[in-house]
Protein backbone atom coordinates (compact mmCIF):
# COMPACT_ATOMS: atom_id res chain seq x y z
CA UNK A 1 0.00 0.00 0.00
CA UNK A 2 1.31 3.45 -0.94
CA UNK A 3 0.35 6.79 0.51
CA UNK A 4 0.33 9.99 -1.54
CA UNK A 5 -0.09 13.27 0.35
CA UNK A 6 -0.95 16.53 -1.41
CA UNK A 7 0.07 19.80 0.22
CA UNK A 8 0.74 23.31 -1.03
CA UNK A 9 1.98 25.63 1.67
CA UNK A 10 -0.16 28.41 0.22
CA UNK A 11 -3.91 27.91 0.27
CA UNK A 12 -6.05 27.88 -2.85
CA UNK A 13 -3.45 26.58 -5.28
CA UNK A 14 -5.64 23.66 -6.37
CA UNK A 15 -4.84 20.76 -3.99
CA UNK A 16 -8.42 19.58 -3.74
CA UNK A 17 -9.07 19.81 -7.50
CA UNK A 18 -5.96 17.74 -8.17
CA UNK A 19 -6.78 15.18 -5.51
CA UNK A 20 -10.37 14.71 -6.67
CA UNK A 21 -9.12 14.06 -10.20
CA UNK A 22 -6.55 11.56 -8.91
CA UNK A 23 -9.27 9.77 -6.91
CA UNK A 24 -11.42 9.47 -10.03
CA UNK A 25 -8.57 8.02 -12.08
CA UNK A 26 -7.27 5.72 -9.34
CA UNK A 27 -10.75 4.33 -8.70
CA UNK A 28 -10.74 2.38 -5.45
CA UNK A 29 -8.08 4.35 -3.61
CA UNK A 30 -8.96 5.28 -0.05
CA UNK A 31 -9.24 9.04 0.12
CA UNK A 32 -8.54 11.07 3.28
CA UNK A 33 -9.43 14.74 3.65
CA UNK A 34 -6.96 16.07 6.21
CA UNK A 35 -7.96 19.71 5.82
CA UNK A 36 -10.09 19.19 8.91
CA UNK A 37 -10.94 22.79 9.74
CA UNK A 38 -12.07 23.78 6.23
CA UNK A 39 -12.66 20.54 4.33
CA UNK A 40 -13.79 20.81 0.71
CA UNK A 41 -13.15 17.44 -0.89
CA UNK A 42 -16.61 16.15 0.06
CA UNK A 43 -18.08 18.79 -2.24
CA UNK A 44 -16.40 17.14 -5.22
CA UNK A 45 -16.72 13.47 -4.23
CA UNK A 46 -20.24 13.54 -2.74
CA UNK A 47 -19.63 11.04 0.06
CA UNK A 48 -22.48 9.04 1.58
CA UNK A 49 -21.72 8.85 5.30
CA UNK A 50 -21.66 5.24 6.54
CA UNK A 51 -20.19 5.81 9.99
CA UNK A 52 -19.63 8.86 12.18
CA UNK A 53 -17.90 9.32 15.51
CA UNK A 54 -17.21 12.16 17.91
CA UNK A 55 -13.61 13.34 18.24
CA UNK A 56 -12.24 13.99 21.72
CA UNK A 57 -9.54 16.52 20.99
CA UNK A 58 -8.37 17.55 24.39
CA UNK A 59 -9.49 18.12 27.93
CA UNK A 60 -11.01 21.19 29.52
CA UNK A 61 -11.33 22.52 33.03
CA UNK A 62 -14.84 22.86 34.46
CA UNK A 63 -15.45 24.81 37.70
CA UNK A 64 -17.91 23.58 40.31
CA UNK A 65 -19.53 26.89 41.37
CA UNK A 66 -20.54 25.53 44.77
CA UNK A 67 -17.04 24.41 45.75
CA UNK A 68 -15.02 27.37 44.37
CA UNK A 69 -13.93 29.88 47.04
CA UNK A 70 -12.35 32.28 44.53
CA UNK A 71 -8.90 31.86 46.11
CA UNK A 72 -7.29 32.85 42.80
CA UNK A 73 -4.70 30.08 42.74
CA UNK A 74 -5.83 28.63 39.40
CA UNK A 75 -6.01 32.03 37.77
CA UNK A 76 -2.48 32.93 38.83
CA UNK A 77 -1.01 29.69 37.43
CA UNK A 78 -2.94 29.45 34.15
CA UNK A 79 -0.50 30.17 31.32
CA UNK A 80 -3.25 30.65 28.76
CA UNK A 81 -5.13 33.54 30.40
CA UNK A 82 -8.18 31.28 30.33
CA UNK A 83 -9.31 31.90 33.92
CA UNK A 84 -10.94 35.04 35.25
CA UNK A 85 -13.13 35.97 38.18
CA UNK A 86 -16.83 36.44 37.58
CA UNK A 87 -19.62 37.42 39.91
CA UNK A 88 -22.83 35.41 39.87
CA UNK A 89 -25.68 36.23 42.29
CA UNK A 90 -23.36 38.36 44.38
CA UNK A 91 -20.76 35.62 44.75
CA UNK A 92 -17.35 35.73 43.11
CA UNK A 93 -15.83 32.63 41.58
CA UNK A 94 -13.38 31.43 38.94
CA UNK A 95 -14.59 31.07 35.37
CA UNK A 96 -12.81 29.20 32.59
CA UNK A 97 -12.96 30.50 29.02
CA UNK A 98 -12.99 27.24 27.06
CA UNK A 99 -11.86 29.03 23.90
CA UNK A 100 -8.58 29.80 25.60
CA UNK A 101 -8.27 26.66 27.75
CA UNK A 102 -5.77 24.17 26.30
CA UNK A 103 -6.68 21.43 28.77
CA UNK A 104 -3.34 21.26 30.60
CA UNK A 105 -5.05 20.51 33.91
CA UNK A 106 -2.84 22.74 36.09
CA UNK A 107 -5.94 24.45 37.53
CA UNK A 108 -7.59 21.17 38.49
CA UNK A 109 -4.41 19.93 40.15
CA UNK A 110 -3.70 23.05 42.21
CA UNK A 111 -7.24 23.77 43.38
CA UNK A 112 -7.25 23.37 47.17
CA UNK A 113 -11.03 22.84 47.19
CA UNK A 114 -11.02 20.20 44.45
CA UNK A 115 -13.51 22.44 42.66
CA UNK A 116 -12.17 21.99 39.12
CA UNK A 117 -12.80 18.90 37.09
CA UNK A 118 -10.82 18.03 33.97
CA UNK A 119 -13.19 16.64 31.37
CA UNK A 120 -12.96 15.26 27.85
CA UNK A 121 -13.77 17.81 25.24
CA UNK A 122 -15.48 16.85 22.00
CA UNK A 123 -14.17 19.22 19.35
CA UNK A 124 -15.28 17.62 16.14
CA UNK A 125 -16.48 14.61 14.28
CA UNK A 126 -14.99 12.17 11.80
CA UNK A 127 -16.65 10.05 9.15
CA UNK A 128 -16.22 6.95 7.03
CA UNK A 129 -18.09 7.41 3.76
CA UNK A 130 -18.67 5.72 0.43
CA UNK A 131 -18.02 7.59 -2.78
CA UNK A 132 -18.28 6.53 -6.41
CA UNK A 133 -14.49 6.16 -6.41
CA UNK A 134 -13.83 4.37 -3.13
CA UNK A 135 -13.99 4.87 0.60
CA UNK A 136 -13.39 8.34 1.99
CA UNK A 137 -12.35 9.28 5.52
CA UNK A 138 -13.05 12.87 6.47
CA UNK A 139 -13.67 15.05 9.50
CA UNK A 140 -14.87 18.39 10.69
CA UNK A 141 -13.28 20.30 13.53
CA UNK A 142 -15.37 22.73 15.55
CA UNK A 143 -14.54 26.39 14.93
CA UNK A 144 -11.53 27.45 16.93
CA UNK A 145 -10.72 24.03 18.28
CA UNK A 146 -7.24 22.95 19.34
CA UNK A 147 -5.54 19.79 18.25
CA UNK A 148 -6.27 19.71 14.56
CA UNK A 149 -3.00 17.77 14.25
CA UNK A 150 -4.39 14.99 16.40
CA UNK A 151 -7.54 14.80 14.26
CA UNK A 152 -5.44 14.72 11.08
CA UNK A 153 -3.39 11.83 12.51
CA UNK A 154 -6.61 10.01 13.35
CA UNK A 155 -8.08 10.50 9.85
CA UNK A 156 -4.86 9.21 8.31
CA UNK A 157 -4.76 6.24 10.63
CA UNK A 158 -8.35 5.27 9.77
CA UNK A 159 -7.65 5.69 6.06
CA UNK A 160 -4.66 3.35 6.20
CA UNK A 161 -6.58 0.80 8.21
CA UNK A 162 -9.47 0.93 5.73
CA UNK A 163 -7.07 0.48 2.82
CA UNK A 164 -5.58 -2.56 4.51
CA UNK A 165 -9.00 -4.06 5.25
CA UNK A 166 -10.27 -3.41 1.71
CA UNK A 167 -7.08 -4.43 -0.02
CA UNK A 168 -6.78 -0.97 -1.57
CA UNK A 169 -3.34 -0.23 -2.95
CA UNK A 170 -3.42 3.52 -2.60
CA UNK A 171 -4.24 6.11 0.05
CA UNK A 172 -4.71 9.67 -1.26
CA UNK A 173 -4.43 12.41 1.35
CA UNK A 174 -5.63 15.99 0.85
CA UNK A 175 -3.50 18.06 3.22
CA UNK A 176 -4.14 21.39 4.91
CA UNK A 177 -2.42 24.66 3.94
CA UNK A 178 0.50 26.04 5.92
CA UNK A 179 3.47 24.33 7.58
CA UNK A 180 2.22 23.95 11.16
CA UNK A 181 0.99 21.05 13.27
CA UNK A 182 -1.80 19.72 10.99
CA UNK A 183 0.58 19.75 8.00
CA UNK A 184 3.30 17.97 9.96
CA UNK A 185 0.70 15.36 10.99
CA UNK A 186 -0.46 15.00 7.37
CA UNK A 187 3.07 14.45 6.06
CA UNK A 188 4.00 11.72 8.56
CA UNK A 189 4.52 8.34 6.91
CA UNK A 190 3.86 9.47 3.31
CA UNK A 191 5.53 7.57 0.47
CA UNK A 192 5.48 10.66 -1.67
CA UNK A 193 4.32 14.25 -1.23
CA UNK A 194 2.94 16.26 -4.12
CA UNK A 195 3.38 20.00 -3.62
CA UNK A 196 0.84 21.88 -5.71
CA UNK A 197 2.18 25.38 -6.22
CA UNK A 198 1.42 28.43 -8.32
CA UNK A 199 3.83 30.84 -10.04
CA UNK A 200 3.28 33.87 -7.84
CA UNK A 201 5.66 35.56 -5.40
CA UNK A 202 3.57 34.10 -2.58
CA UNK A 203 3.41 30.66 -4.17
CA UNK A 204 7.20 30.58 -4.52
CA UNK A 205 7.85 31.69 -0.95
CA UNK A 206 5.35 29.18 0.43
CA UNK A 207 6.72 26.39 -1.78
CA UNK A 208 10.20 26.87 -0.35
CA UNK A 209 8.94 26.60 3.21
CA UNK A 210 6.75 23.52 2.75
CA UNK A 211 9.44 21.84 0.61
CA UNK A 212 11.98 22.44 3.38
CA UNK A 213 9.55 21.04 5.92
CA UNK A 214 8.99 17.81 3.94
CA UNK A 215 12.71 17.67 3.10
CA UNK A 216 13.51 17.88 6.81
CA UNK A 217 11.48 14.70 7.32
CA UNK A 218 13.33 13.05 4.41
CA UNK A 219 10.10 12.46 2.50
CA UNK A 220 10.25 12.23 -1.29
CA UNK A 221 8.46 15.15 -2.95
CA UNK A 222 7.24 16.11 -6.39
CA UNK A 223 6.22 19.53 -7.69
CA UNK A 224 3.07 20.29 -9.66
CA UNK A 225 2.88 23.85 -11.02
CA UNK A 226 -0.73 24.96 -11.34
CA UNK A 227 -1.69 28.08 -13.34
CA UNK A 228 1.79 27.72 -14.84
CA UNK A 229 1.28 30.17 -17.72
CA UNK A 230 0.21 32.98 -15.41
CA UNK A 231 3.83 34.01 -14.92
CA UNK A 232 6.56 32.19 -16.89
CA UNK A 233 9.36 33.76 -14.91
CA UNK A 234 7.91 32.59 -11.60
CA UNK A 235 7.28 29.13 -13.03
CA UNK A 236 10.96 28.99 -13.97
CA UNK A 237 11.87 30.04 -10.41
CA UNK A 238 9.67 27.28 -8.98
CA UNK A 239 11.32 24.69 -11.21
CA UNK A 240 14.72 26.00 -10.20
CA UNK A 241 13.88 25.71 -6.50
CA UNK A 242 12.63 22.16 -7.10
CA UNK A 243 15.80 21.20 -8.97
CA UNK A 244 17.91 22.59 -6.12
CA UNK A 245 16.12 20.14 -3.85
CA UNK A 246 16.42 17.29 -6.36
CA UNK A 247 12.66 17.27 -6.63
CA UNK A 248 11.06 16.17 -9.90
CA UNK A 249 8.26 18.18 -11.49
CA UNK A 250 5.29 16.01 -12.50
CA UNK A 251 3.76 18.62 -14.73
CA UNK A 252 2.47 22.09 -15.46
CA UNK A 253 -1.21 22.87 -15.51
CA UNK A 254 -2.61 25.92 -17.30
CA UNK A 255 -4.45 28.90 -15.81
CA UNK A 256 -7.94 27.89 -16.92
CA UNK A 257 -10.84 30.26 -16.25
CA UNK A 258 -13.12 27.72 -17.93
CA UNK A 259 -12.31 25.20 -15.20
CA UNK A 260 -12.76 27.86 -12.51
CA UNK A 261 -16.21 28.63 -13.89
CA UNK A 262 -17.15 24.94 -14.11
CA UNK A 263 -15.93 24.32 -10.54
CA UNK A 264 -17.91 27.35 -9.36
CA UNK A 265 -21.08 25.67 -10.61
CA UNK A 266 -20.28 22.71 -8.38
CA UNK A 267 -20.85 18.99 -8.71
CA UNK A 268 -23.73 19.54 -11.18
CA UNK A 269 -21.23 20.74 -13.77
CA UNK A 270 -18.95 17.70 -13.39
CA UNK A 271 -19.44 16.76 -17.04
CA UNK A 272 -18.44 20.28 -18.04
CA UNK A 273 -15.03 20.23 -16.46
CA UNK A 274 -13.98 16.85 -17.77
CA UNK A 275 -13.08 18.55 -21.03
CA UNK A 276 -11.24 21.54 -19.56
CA UNK A 277 -7.59 21.69 -20.66
CA UNK A 278 -6.44 21.98 -17.04
CA UNK A 279 -8.24 18.75 -16.06
CA UNK A 280 -6.61 16.88 -18.95
CA UNK A 281 -3.22 18.23 -17.85
CA UNK A 282 -3.86 17.18 -14.23
CA UNK A 283 -4.67 13.67 -15.44
CA UNK A 284 -1.28 13.49 -17.16
CA UNK A 285 0.51 14.43 -13.94
CA UNK A 286 -1.01 11.36 -12.32
CA UNK A 287 0.87 9.05 -14.69
CA UNK A 288 4.10 10.93 -13.99
CA UNK A 289 3.45 10.59 -10.26
CA UNK A 290 2.86 6.83 -10.43
CA UNK A 291 6.13 6.57 -12.31
CA UNK A 292 7.89 7.98 -9.22
CA UNK A 293 6.32 5.55 -6.76
CA UNK B 1 -9.78 57.94 14.56
CA UNK B 2 -7.52 59.79 17.01
CA UNK B 3 -5.50 57.86 19.58
CA UNK B 4 -7.83 54.92 19.82
CA UNK B 5 -6.61 51.91 17.93
CA UNK B 6 -8.77 50.11 15.39
CA UNK B 7 -7.90 46.61 14.31
CA UNK B 8 -9.28 45.17 11.09
CA UNK B 9 -8.74 41.44 10.67
CA UNK B 10 -8.68 40.00 7.14
CA UNK B 11 -9.54 36.31 7.30
CA UNK B 12 -11.16 33.48 5.35
CA UNK B 13 -12.20 29.89 5.81
CA UNK B 14 -10.76 28.79 2.49
CA UNK B 15 -7.13 29.44 1.63
CA UNK B 16 -6.15 31.37 -1.46
CA UNK B 17 -9.24 33.56 -1.62
CA UNK B 18 -7.21 36.76 -1.56
CA UNK B 19 -6.55 37.70 2.07
CA UNK B 20 -3.04 38.96 1.41
CA UNK B 21 -4.15 40.76 -1.75
CA UNK B 22 -6.84 42.56 0.24
CA UNK B 23 -4.73 43.26 3.33
CA UNK B 24 -1.78 44.76 1.44
CA UNK B 25 -3.88 46.93 -0.87
CA UNK B 26 -6.16 48.09 1.91
CA UNK B 27 -3.18 49.06 4.05
CA UNK B 28 -1.74 50.92 1.05
CA UNK B 29 -4.76 53.23 0.71
CA UNK B 30 -5.05 53.92 4.45
CA UNK B 31 -3.15 56.78 6.08
CA UNK B 32 -0.37 55.52 8.30
CA UNK B 33 -1.71 52.00 8.59
CA UNK B 34 0.40 49.25 10.11
CA UNK B 35 -0.03 45.93 8.37
CA UNK B 36 0.50 42.94 10.64
CA UNK B 37 1.00 39.56 8.97
CA UNK B 38 -0.20 36.91 11.41
CA UNK B 39 -0.03 34.08 8.88
CA UNK B 40 3.24 33.07 10.50
CA UNK B 41 3.33 29.67 8.79
CA UNK B 42 3.35 31.23 5.33
CA UNK B 43 3.80 35.01 5.67
CA UNK B 44 3.55 36.76 2.30
CA UNK B 45 2.78 40.43 2.94
CA UNK B 46 6.49 41.24 2.97
CA UNK B 47 6.61 40.33 -0.73
CA UNK B 48 4.36 43.31 -1.49
CA UNK B 49 6.21 45.70 0.80
CA UNK B 50 8.74 48.20 -0.45
CA UNK B 51 10.97 49.81 2.11
CA UNK B 52 14.16 49.31 3.96
CA UNK B 53 15.56 48.88 7.41
CA UNK B 54 14.27 45.68 8.94
CA UNK B 55 14.43 45.04 12.66
CA UNK B 56 14.42 41.34 13.39
CA UNK B 57 14.18 39.74 16.79
CA UNK B 58 14.07 36.07 17.63
CA UNK B 59 10.98 34.60 19.27
CA UNK B 60 11.02 31.82 21.82
CA UNK B 61 8.71 29.70 23.87
CA UNK B 62 9.61 27.97 27.13
CA UNK B 63 10.17 24.21 27.12
CA UNK B 64 11.18 22.03 30.07
CA UNK B 65 14.77 21.22 30.83
CA UNK B 66 15.47 18.47 33.34
CA UNK B 67 18.40 18.64 35.75
CA UNK B 68 19.58 15.02 35.72
CA UNK B 69 21.44 15.49 39.02
CA UNK B 70 18.33 16.55 40.92
CA UNK B 71 15.90 14.26 39.06
CA UNK B 72 14.95 11.05 40.91
CA UNK B 73 12.93 9.67 37.97
CA UNK B 74 9.83 9.68 40.19
CA UNK B 75 7.55 10.02 37.16
CA UNK B 76 5.45 12.94 38.42
CA UNK B 77 6.18 15.18 35.41
CA UNK B 78 5.09 12.52 32.93
CA UNK B 79 1.94 11.94 34.96
CA UNK B 80 0.86 15.61 34.99
CA UNK B 81 1.66 16.36 31.32
CA UNK B 82 -1.63 16.16 29.45
CA UNK B 83 0.18 16.50 26.12
CA UNK B 84 2.52 13.49 26.47
CA UNK B 85 5.39 15.87 25.90
CA UNK B 86 7.50 14.53 28.77
CA UNK B 87 8.10 10.83 29.26
CA UNK B 88 9.97 9.26 32.17
CA UNK B 89 12.02 6.23 31.14
CA UNK B 90 13.86 3.89 33.55
CA UNK B 91 17.08 5.87 33.20
CA UNK B 92 16.18 9.26 31.81
CA UNK B 93 13.46 11.80 31.14
CA UNK B 94 12.66 12.58 27.52
CA UNK B 95 11.14 15.87 26.42
CA UNK B 96 9.25 16.12 23.13
CA UNK B 97 9.44 19.85 22.49
CA UNK B 98 7.04 19.80 19.55
CA UNK B 99 4.24 18.44 21.75
CA UNK B 100 4.86 20.84 24.64
CA UNK B 101 2.20 23.54 25.22
CA UNK B 102 4.39 25.40 27.74
CA UNK B 103 1.74 25.06 30.44
CA UNK B 104 4.35 24.75 33.16
CA UNK B 105 2.80 21.72 34.88
CA UNK B 106 5.98 19.60 34.88
CA UNK B 107 8.14 22.21 36.58
CA UNK B 108 5.34 23.25 38.93
CA UNK B 109 4.71 19.74 40.23
CA UNK B 110 8.26 18.36 40.25
CA UNK B 111 8.90 17.47 43.92
CA UNK B 112 12.68 17.82 43.49
CA UNK B 113 12.57 21.20 41.74
CA UNK B 114 14.56 19.53 38.96
CA UNK B 115 12.72 21.04 36.02
CA UNK B 116 13.37 24.53 34.80
CA UNK B 117 12.23 26.09 31.58
CA UNK B 118 14.56 27.18 28.85
CA UNK B 119 13.89 29.15 25.72
CA UNK B 120 13.24 27.27 22.52
CA UNK B 121 13.50 29.24 19.26
CA UNK B 122 10.19 29.19 17.36
CA UNK B 123 10.78 31.87 14.74
CA UNK B 124 11.37 35.55 14.40
CA UNK B 125 9.47 38.81 14.38
CA UNK B 126 10.29 41.43 11.78
CA UNK B 127 9.23 45.06 11.70
CA UNK B 128 9.94 47.45 8.87
CA UNK B 129 8.65 50.77 7.63
CA UNK B 130 7.78 51.33 4.02
CA UNK B 131 6.43 53.56 1.28
CA UNK B 132 2.89 52.22 1.19
CA UNK B 133 2.60 50.86 4.73
CA UNK B 134 4.62 49.83 7.77
CA UNK B 135 4.81 46.10 8.26
CA UNK B 136 5.13 43.80 11.25
CA UNK B 137 5.24 40.06 10.76
CA UNK B 138 6.14 36.75 12.33
CA UNK B 139 7.93 33.93 10.58
CA UNK B 140 7.56 30.48 12.12
CA UNK B 141 10.71 28.37 12.05
CA UNK B 142 10.21 25.53 9.55
CA UNK B 143 9.49 22.35 11.51
CA UNK B 144 7.93 24.18 14.47
CA UNK B 145 4.38 22.93 14.97
CA UNK B 146 2.65 25.55 17.11
CA UNK B 147 1.91 28.77 15.33
CA UNK B 148 -0.25 30.27 18.08
CA UNK B 149 2.68 31.04 20.41
CA UNK B 150 4.29 33.17 17.73
CA UNK B 151 0.99 34.82 16.74
CA UNK B 152 0.50 35.91 20.35
CA UNK B 153 4.01 37.34 20.49
CA UNK B 154 3.59 39.25 17.22
CA UNK B 155 0.32 40.71 18.52
CA UNK B 156 2.11 41.95 21.63
CA UNK B 157 4.49 43.94 19.40
CA UNK B 158 1.68 45.89 17.70
CA UNK B 159 2.30 49.60 18.31
CA UNK B 160 -0.32 51.58 20.21
CA UNK B 161 -2.99 53.66 18.48
CA UNK B 162 -3.56 54.07 14.78
CA UNK B 163 -5.09 51.74 12.27
CA UNK B 164 -4.01 48.14 12.19
CA UNK B 165 -4.70 45.67 9.40
CA UNK B 166 -4.24 42.03 10.43
CA UNK B 167 -3.60 39.45 7.69
CA UNK B 168 -4.79 36.21 9.33
CA UNK B 169 -4.04 32.55 8.55
CA UNK B 170 -6.74 30.58 6.68
CA UNK B 171 -9.15 28.11 8.23
CA UNK B 172 -11.06 27.99 11.49
CA UNK B 173 -8.61 26.35 13.90
CA UNK B 174 -6.71 27.81 16.84
CA UNK B 175 -4.30 29.90 14.70
CA UNK B 176 -6.96 31.99 12.90
CA UNK B 177 -8.92 32.29 16.15
CA UNK B 178 -5.87 33.69 17.93
CA UNK B 179 -5.47 36.16 15.06
CA UNK B 180 -9.08 37.39 14.81
CA UNK B 181 -9.77 37.57 18.54
CA UNK B 182 -10.36 41.10 19.78
CA UNK B 183 -10.44 42.79 16.36
CA UNK B 184 -12.89 45.67 15.85
CA UNK B 185 -13.96 44.28 12.50
CA UNK B 186 -13.27 41.06 10.66
CA UNK B 187 -13.50 41.05 6.87
CA UNK B 188 -14.03 37.53 5.55
CA UNK B 189 -12.73 37.20 2.00
CA UNK B 190 -14.59 34.69 -0.10
CA UNK B 191 -15.24 33.71 -3.71
CA UNK B 192 -18.47 32.72 -5.46
CA UNK B 193 -17.74 29.00 -5.57
CA UNK B 194 -19.36 26.22 -3.54
CA UNK B 195 -16.06 25.95 -1.63
CA UNK B 196 -15.93 29.66 -0.93
CA UNK B 197 -19.49 29.69 0.40
CA UNK B 198 -19.01 26.51 2.45
CA UNK B 199 -15.87 27.83 4.12
CA UNK B 200 -17.42 31.29 4.59
CA UNK B 201 -20.12 29.63 6.69
CA UNK B 202 -17.45 27.89 8.79
CA UNK B 203 -15.54 31.14 9.24
CA UNK B 204 -18.72 32.93 10.31
CA UNK B 205 -18.91 30.30 13.07
CA UNK B 206 -15.58 31.63 14.32
CA UNK B 207 -16.39 35.33 14.24
CA UNK B 208 -19.76 34.67 15.86
CA UNK B 209 -18.12 32.70 18.64
CA UNK B 210 -15.54 35.45 19.15
CA UNK B 211 -18.26 38.12 18.95
CA UNK B 212 -16.30 40.08 16.38
CA UNK B 213 -18.25 42.29 14.00
CA UNK B 214 -18.06 40.80 10.53
CA UNK B 215 -18.30 41.92 6.91
CA UNK B 216 -17.66 40.09 3.66
CA UNK B 217 -15.48 40.90 0.66
CA UNK B 218 -16.11 38.95 -2.55
CA UNK B 219 -13.08 38.19 -4.69
CA UNK B 220 -13.24 36.62 -8.19
CA UNK B 221 -16.64 38.22 -8.47
CA UNK B 222 -18.40 37.14 -11.66
CA UNK B 223 -17.74 33.41 -11.36
CA UNK B 224 -21.03 31.60 -12.07
CA UNK B 225 -21.22 30.06 -8.60
CA UNK B 226 -23.48 30.46 -5.58
CA UNK B 227 -24.94 33.89 -4.88
CA UNK B 228 -22.79 35.13 -1.99
CA UNK B 229 -24.64 38.48 -1.92
CA UNK B 230 -27.96 36.75 -1.36
CA UNK B 231 -26.50 34.56 1.39
CA UNK B 232 -25.02 37.59 3.18
CA UNK B 233 -28.22 39.56 2.72
CA UNK B 234 -30.29 36.74 4.27
CA UNK B 235 -27.92 36.59 7.21
CA UNK B 236 -27.58 40.32 7.79
CA UNK B 237 -23.88 40.47 6.92
CA UNK B 238 -22.77 43.48 4.89
CA UNK B 239 -20.86 42.86 1.66
CA UNK B 240 -18.37 45.72 1.64
CA UNK B 241 -16.47 45.20 -1.59
CA UNK B 242 -15.96 43.11 -4.69
CA UNK B 243 -13.06 42.42 -6.98
CA UNK B 244 -13.69 40.75 -10.36
CA UNK B 245 -12.10 37.54 -11.62
CA UNK B 246 -9.49 39.08 -13.88
CA UNK B 247 -6.32 37.62 -15.31
CA UNK B 248 -4.64 41.04 -15.13
CA UNK B 249 -5.17 41.11 -11.35
CA UNK B 250 -3.80 37.57 -11.04
CA UNK B 251 -0.73 38.49 -13.08
CA UNK B 252 -0.03 41.63 -11.07
CA UNK B 253 -0.37 39.65 -7.85
CA UNK B 254 1.96 36.97 -9.23
CA UNK B 255 4.67 39.60 -9.70
CA UNK B 256 4.28 41.05 -6.21
CA UNK B 257 2.72 44.34 -7.38
CA UNK B 258 0.15 46.31 -5.46
CA UNK B 259 -3.12 46.80 -7.37
CA UNK B 260 -3.35 50.36 -6.05
CA UNK B 261 -0.99 51.41 -8.85
CA UNK B 262 -3.92 50.98 -11.24
CA UNK B 263 -6.60 53.66 -10.87
CA UNK B 264 -9.59 51.34 -11.41
CA UNK B 265 -8.39 48.83 -8.86
CA UNK B 266 -7.30 51.55 -6.45
CA UNK B 267 -10.88 52.84 -6.32
CA UNK B 268 -12.09 49.42 -5.08
CA UNK B 269 -9.80 49.65 -2.07
CA UNK B 270 -10.50 53.32 -1.42
CA UNK B 271 -14.21 52.70 -1.31
CA UNK B 272 -13.58 49.65 0.90
CA UNK B 273 -11.56 51.86 3.26
CA UNK B 274 -14.45 54.36 3.39
CA UNK B 275 -17.00 51.62 4.05
CA UNK B 276 -14.90 50.32 6.91
CA UNK B 277 -14.77 53.82 8.40
CA UNK B 278 -18.56 54.09 8.20
CA UNK B 279 -19.05 50.70 9.82
CA UNK B 280 -16.65 51.43 12.65
CA UNK B 281 -18.35 54.76 13.46
CA UNK B 282 -21.80 53.22 13.87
Amino acid sequence: MKEIVIVSGKGGTGKTTVLARYAEIANNAVVADCDVDAPNLHMLLNPRIAHREAFVGSKMGVVDPDKCTNCGKCESLCRFDAISTIEVDGRKRADIDIDRCEGCGVCARVCPEDAIDLRDRIVGEWFISDTNYGTMIHALLEPGAENSGKLVAMVKHKAKKTAKDNGAELVLVDGPPGIGCPVIAALAGANIVVIVSEPTVSGLSDFRRVADLAGGFKIKCALLVNKADLNDEMTASLLEEATKREMPCIGRVSYDEGLMAAMAKGADAAAEYQDCPAIIEISKTYDALLGLL
Amino acid sequence: MGGKQTQIAIASGKGGTGKTLLATNLAAVMDDAVLVDLDVEEPNCYLFHKGEGDTTEEAFRPVPSVDSVKCTLCGKCGEVCEFHAIVVLPKEVMVFKELCHACGACSLFCPEDAISEKDHLIGDIVSTSGDAFDLLYGRLRVGEAMATHLIQQVRKRIPEGGQIVLDCPPGTSCAPVESIRGADLCILVTEPTPFGLHDLKLALGVTEKLKVRTAVFINKHGLPGPDIDAFCNDNGIPVIGRLPLDRDIAERYSRGELLTQVADHRRVFESLRDRIKEILIT
